[in-house]
C-alpha cells in the first residue's frame, strides 16, 4: 500500500503534474483514433445499454461481469509483459504507472458509491454518456450537462470534503 | 462482415479489445486509460476556475484525453450509421420482467424511450434519473479519481487497492439506486 501524501489534500490526480508535456498533433489523431475504436466497442458490446446496466445491478446476467473481467485481464497481462519487458513508448519515452495513493480511502468508498448511485439511474459512465450522445440519444447531452455540474461542484467543495 | 460486426458483439470479443485500450495508451504515450478527468478537463478549459481542483495546465494533462473523448462521440455516431443493431437489447428474461414490472414498455433501443426522451426530462422521475444521476456521475468520478474505466479497468488492472475500494463502492451504489431510490420514482 502506499503512504498517504504529508500536506494534507491528497494528489488531485496521480497523473499530473507529471505527465502534463503536450501532445504533437500527430499524437492527439491517434488518441482521437483509439476512442473511435473504443466508442464502437462500447456501442457493439452494450455496455452503454441502460437495460445491460440493471441486470448488471440485479445480478441477472453474465454479460457486464465477463465484459469487465476479460477486460481487466488482458488489461492486468498486457501491463505484466510491458513492464517485465521493459518496454517504451513509441517515441521511446519509458513507460511508468504511478500508484494510486489510498489515504484514508475516504474518496474512494465514497466517490465511488456516489457515482453508483448515478451510474445506475442514467445507466451510463462517462464513457457511454459520450458514445450515447454520439449514437444520437439527444437525452444525454442533458446528463453530460449534469455531469459537468457535478464535477464542477466536487471542485468547489473539494477543500471541505474527506478523502 | 459488416453483417457479422453489426450484430451485437459478445463480452469475450468486446471485453478482452476494451482492455487491449490499456496497453495501447500507454505504448502511444505512456498515458493511462481513463475517461472520467475529460469532466475536470472541459471545467478547466471552459469554465472560469477559481478552485485549485481546475487550476492546471489542461492541455497538457488532458489533451490527450479529450482528443479520446471526441474518439468516443465519433465512434458513437459511425456506431449508430453503419453497424446499428436491429435487435433489441439480449437481457435475461428476470431483468425483463423486472423492468416490466416498474413500467417500461420499450425493449427495442439501447435504453429506454420511456425515460431517456426529451419529453420525459422536466418530469420528477426525469429529473432524478437524467438530472441528479448526471450530476452524481461527475460528482462521484471526481470524488473518487476515476470511473468504470480508470478504477474498474485500469486501476483493477494495476492491482490497485483503492481501486478495488472504489469498484466495490460502485456496486454499493448500484443497489443503493435500485433498492432504495427507484421504489421512490417508479
Amino acid at each position: 500500500m502506499t503512504t498517504p501524501t504529508t500536506a494534507g489534500l491528497p494528489p488531485i490526480s496521480e497523473t499530473e503534474p507529471a505527465r502534463g508535456t503536450r501532445d504533437t498533433l500527430g499524437r492527439l489523431l491517434v488518441y482521437l483514433l483509439l476512442g473511435t475504436a473504443f466508442g464502437i466497442m462500447l456501442i457493439k458490446s452494450e455496455v452503454v445499454s441502460w437495460f445491460r446496466i440493471q441486470e448488471m445491478f440485479r445480478f441477472q446476467g453474465f454479460h457486464m461481469y465477463g465484459i469487465l473481467g476479460s477486460a481487466v485481464a488482458v488489461a492486468a497481462l498486457s501491463m505484466y509483459v510491458i513492464r517485465r519487458a521493459r518496454m517504451r513508448t513509441i517515441a521511446g519515452e519509458p513507460i511508468s504507472v504511478p500508484p494510486k495513493t489510498m489515504g484514508k480511502g475516504i474518496r474512494y468508498a465514497a466517490g465511488g458509491t456516489t457515482f453508483g448511485v448515478g451510474w445506475a439511474l442514467t445507466g451510463a459512465c462517462p464513457g457511454p454518456i459520450l458514445a450515447l450522445i454520439g449514437y444520437g440519444i439527444g437525452p444525454f447531452l442533458f446528463v453530460l450537462a449534469s455531469a459537468l455540474v457535478g464535477t464542477w461542484t466536487y471542485g468547489q467543495l473539494r477543500p471541505r470534503l474527506p478523502h | 462482415m459488416i453483417e457479422f460486426l453489426s450484430r451485437p458483439w459478445p463480452w469475450y470479443v468486446a471485453g478482452p479489445l476494451i482492455g487491449l485500450m490499456v496497453p495501447l495508451l500507454l505504448l502511444v504515450g505512456n498515458r493511462l486509460f481513463g475517461i472520467s478527468s475529460n469532466f475536470r478537463h472541459a471545467c478547466a478549459a471552459c469554465l472560469p476556475a477559481r478552485a485549485d481542483f481546475f487550476r492546471y495546465d489542461w492541455r497538457g494533462a488532458g489533451g490527450w484525453n479529450l482528443a479520446f473523448a471526441l474518439g468516443v462521440l465519433i465512434g458513437g455516431f459511425l456506431a449508430a450509421t453503419f453497424l446499428a443493431s436491429p435487435d433489441p437489447v439480449a437481457i435475461s428474461s428476470a431483468t425483463r420482467a423486472d423492468l416490466t414490472q416498474l413500467g417500461i414498455t420499450d425493449f427495442s433501443g439501447l435504453v429506454p424511450s420511456e425515460i431517456f426522451s426529451w419529453g420525459a426530462i422536466p418530469t420528477a422521475r426525469g429529473l432524478v434519473m437524467l438530472g441528479v444521476g448526471g450530476f452524481l456521475v461527475g460528482f462521484g468520478t471526481a470524488y473518487a479519481g476515476g470511473c468504470t474505466s480508470g478504477h474498474g479497468v485500469a486501476g483493477l488492472a494495476a492491482f490497485q487497492l483503492p481501486s478495488l475500494v472504489a469498484v466495490i463502492g460502485f456496486f454499493a451504489g448500484g443497489l443503493i439506486s435500485i433498492h432504495l431510490l427507484f421504489p421512490l420514482i417508479f
